[in-house]
């Protein structure tokens, strides 16, 4: 038997019309087939084509990666599709509002660690903070963790957007 | 009020007749009640009355298969497009273009549970090409090309356009279909030349080659059937096609291989499974084909051409795939061919074919016939040879055994005249898809090869066939099971045929007469032929009873779960071990 194929993390990039039923078309899609998604998301980019950009998290084989960039094409009202991964390099981002709660020692060591990442506090009451974090999915994780200790009791995340180096478009 | 004003309900027949649409089947409701009034009293576009809309989706079906145009379906909301979900599965699953107009409720009224209100939309995204809510009359020409344009270009597939009842009545502009340039799908058919040149190195090297061609040979269109045979010829290689691909090829060409895959013939199995070289021309890679997806063709250098990116590397990878139409992309490799004097190695391709000649030698379809009792495969060769002679003759089959033996009995030379129900399996098409081909083809011989348990699932359309005097023939190969069942049943399950008996079958005859056709019996192997001949002379339709063995099973079969050279090829054929657990589980 050969060795299973390994399994990779892809960010991908779909423009699609922005028109009713495409989010459903997309969802429905990674549903039906059995594909992963770690993350989406979505927002209109391009208000006078009426352009909205799609950015998905997913992994599996390269054989299943290569499948899904060929279902995504398959939809009729995706215009372009880029595997970011693949495609060469690329900044990815994310951004997550955190909620914490409580005084003392913990309120003190959670305000430390947010400088530490660099997150700012929206909100604060005597006894709690909201942080806003934006960084890779990596980062938002770590700091998440940390909070965990200190009294974490929300977490909202946007999911990754990305885009590629360089000069040119998608 | 201007030439180009119109109701939406007039414009659906304006895009109609400009989209050349001569029949279209559908069946009448509330929510389509305006376009049912705008089809009164004009004869352009003529409907047929169907009885239940699964009906007209089959029907709308064999209508496109057997012309290579876009079927067109017109269901009313809630059950008209519920009863339409598997036809329209079925179509995507085959590749079949169809567009399937429903009618929804107002648009104030989407989303409140209105009578007859369902998600038309939501439930048929997974099950269409793609499909449409129309909100605003001006769009709705637009759309309506679009749909067709989307149905029958790259891979075909089922496209559905829902029209709320107030876009029906509100007058808005027409537009003619002009070239559709839509902004995103642009399916590609010209394939890769680097490609296509490192397909030809890889097939001119070869010593062992295949091609495996398969329904996306039909969707092309004829002439890419034509370019098929031609490079057979030049190549001088086997052929091999799937179910969905038979008549593709002609059957009678000393090249051709049979059908592959599970009740595939041993020559084509074994030549797929010792193959060095295949190109995969309009195939998928099917499971009903690859069996165990290991040991699938291992030793074989492989090339795909599919106009669907996706189909490609999707279960099997390769190592060249050509995105692009069958015909463009056949055309430009032959070119290549011929251009480069592509020579293969003449003394291997003489062992090769050799050792195909030994394994069809094994004569794989032979199967025990008697005097007394009606065996199924007599009875479709039977039908074939006493057809034969006709280059009319079209014909449809249910799902079950009976298909897999009219696959292997009937030999079709030309595409487009095989009609069966591939991807889903569903059982039900064939008197429904028959209906629409013999719409399609008033003068042509059209035999539905059915099952008694699947022909019930569909039989009110025998209404329909008596409505528009259809000479539709059934031709009902009648084991009183559900033959298929009962064979894995046997096979995999110690012989428990569980619920797989049909019990109270009504008599078919009576059944004909009832609907104003005519039943014929053959009970015994000497009726067979005479059976036929009436049929084929009745200028009506005819359900001709054959009573055949009910405990025949179909072989050659790979066992689910099984490699091609583990291959069942008749009822002495002992497996040395049971059926493995993973094979149980696959159907
Ligand atoms: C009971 C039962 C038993 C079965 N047993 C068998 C069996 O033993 N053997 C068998 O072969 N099948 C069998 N089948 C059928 C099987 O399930 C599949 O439907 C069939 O094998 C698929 O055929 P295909 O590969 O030709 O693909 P199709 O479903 O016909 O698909 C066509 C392919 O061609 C591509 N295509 C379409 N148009 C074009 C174009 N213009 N240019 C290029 N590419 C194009 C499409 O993208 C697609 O990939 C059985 C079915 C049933 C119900
Ligand atoms: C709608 C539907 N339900 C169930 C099945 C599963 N199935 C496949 S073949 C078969 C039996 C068909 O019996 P019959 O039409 O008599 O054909 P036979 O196999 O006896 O030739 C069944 C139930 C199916 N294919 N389609
Ligand atoms: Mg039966």
């Amino acid at each position: 038997m050969p060795a299973p194929a390994p399994i990779a993390r892809h960010t991908i990039a779909v423009l699609v019309d922005n028109e009713p039923g495409v989010l459903a078309r997309v969802i429905g899609l990674f549903s039906g087939r059995g594909y992963n998604i770690e993350s989406l998301t979505v927002a209109e980019v391009n208000a006078a084509e009426k352009l909205s950009r799609i950015t998905i998290v997913t992994s599996g084989t390269p054989m299943v990666i290569e499948q899904i960039k060929a279902q995504l094409a398959r939809l009729v009202p995706v215009h372009k599709i880029s595997d970011l991964t693949t495609a060469g390099p690329h900044v990815e981002r994310e951004l997550a509002l955190v909620k914490v709660r409580g005084g003392g020692e913990k309120r003190v060591e959670a305000l430390r660690i947010a400088d530490i990442f660099r997150a700012r506090a929206l909100d604060s009451t005597p006894e709690s903070f909201i942080f806003e974090i934006v960084g890779d999915a990596g980062k938002l994780d770590a700091f998440i963790a940390l909070m965990a200790g200190l009294g974490l009791v929300d977490v909202s995340r946007t999911g990754v957007v990305a885009i590629a180096r360089g000069p040119e478009p998608l | 009020m201007a030439k180009d004003r119109m109701s939406g309900a007039e414009i659906v027949l304006q895009a109609l007749k400009d989209q050349g649409v001569s029949h279209i089947f559908g069946y009448p409701g509330g929510a389509v009640l305006p376009i049912y009034d705008a089809l009164f009293g004009q004869n352009d576009v003529q409907h047929i009355l169907v009885r239940q809309e699964g009906g007209a989706v089959h029907a709308a079906e064999g209508y496109a298969r057997s012309t290579g145009k876009v079927g067109v379906v017109l269901v009313t909301s809630g059950p008209g497009v519920t009863n339409s979900v598997t036809g329209l599965t079925d179509a995507l699953m085959d590749s079949i273009p169809l567009v399937c107009i429903t009618g929804q409720v107002p648009t104030h009224l989407i989303g409140n549970d209105a009578f007859q209100e369902c998600d038309t939309t939501g439930i048929t995204r997974p099950c269409t090409k793609h499909n449409y809510l129309v909100k605003n009359v001006d769009d709705l020409a637009r759309v309506l090309h679009e749909a067709f344009h989307v149905a029958r270009s790259g891979r075909p597939g089922p496209v559905l356009v829902d029209l709320p009842k107030d876009i029906q009545i509100a007058i808005g502009s027409y537009i003619p279909p002009a070239r559709v340039v839509h902004k995103s799908y642009k399916p590609r058919l010209k394939g890769d030349p680097v490609q296509i040149k490192r397909a030809v190195e890889i097939l001119a090297q070869a010593k062992r080659p295949l091609i495996y061609a398969g329904g996306g040979v039909v969707n092309s269109g004829p002439a890419a059937a034509q370019l098929l045979a031609q490079f057979a010829r030049v190549s001088g290689f086997p052929v091999t096609l799937t179910l969905m691909g038979l008549g593709a090829f002609p059957a009678s060409d000393p090249r051709f291989l049979g059908m592959l895959g599970m009740h595939g013939t041993y020559e084509a199995n074994l030549a797929m499974h010792g193959c060095d070289a295949m190109i995969a021309i309009g195939s998928r890679f099917d499971d009903r084909i690859t069996g165990k997806l290991a040991a699938f063709s291992p030793h074989s250098r492989k090339i795909h051409i599919d106009v669907d990116p996706s189909s490609i590397n999707k279960n099997v990878p390769v190592e060249v795939g050509i995105v692009g139409d069958v015909a463009h992309v056949l055309e430009d490799l032959i070119k290549f061919w011929k251009s480069t004097q592509a020579k293969p190695d003449a003394k291997a391709l003489k062992a090769w074919w050799g050792q195909i000649d030994g394994w069809r030698a094994r004569d794989c379809l032979r199967y025990q016939n008697s005097e007394t009792i009606i065996k199924p495969q007599y009875a479709i060769q039977r039908l074939y040879e006493l057809t034969k002679g006709r280059d009319d003759v079209f014909v449809t089959t249910e799902v079950g055994q009976h298909q897999m033996w009219a696959a292997q009995f009937f030999k079709f030379e030309k595409p487009n005249h095989w009609l069966t129900s591939g991807g889903l399996g569903t059982m039900g098409y064939g008197l429904p898809a028959a209906m629409g081909v013999q719409i399609a083809h008033p003068k042509a011989l059209v035999v539905d090869i059915a099952g008694e348990a699947s022909i019930l699932m569909n039989i009110q359309e025998m209404s329909t066939i008596a409505q528009y005097r259809l000479p539709v023939k059934v031709f009902l190969i009648n084991n009183q099971y559900m033959g298929m069942v009962r064979q894995w049943q046997e096979l995999i399950h110690g012989g428990r045929y569980s619920e797989s008996y049909m019990d109270s079958l009504p008599d078919f005859v009576k059944l004909a007469e009832s609907f104003g056709a005519v039943g014929l019996r053959a009970t015994k192997p000497s009726e067979v032929d005479g059976v036929i001949k009436a049929m084929i002379e009745c200028p009506k339709a005819v359900i001709a009873d054959i009573m055949v063995d009910p405990k025949e099973n179909c072989f050659p079969m790979i066992p689910s779960g099984a490699a091609h050279n583990e291959m069942l090829l008749g009822p002495a054929d002992k497996r040395e071990q049971p059926i493995s657990e993973d094979g149980m589980v696959l159907v």
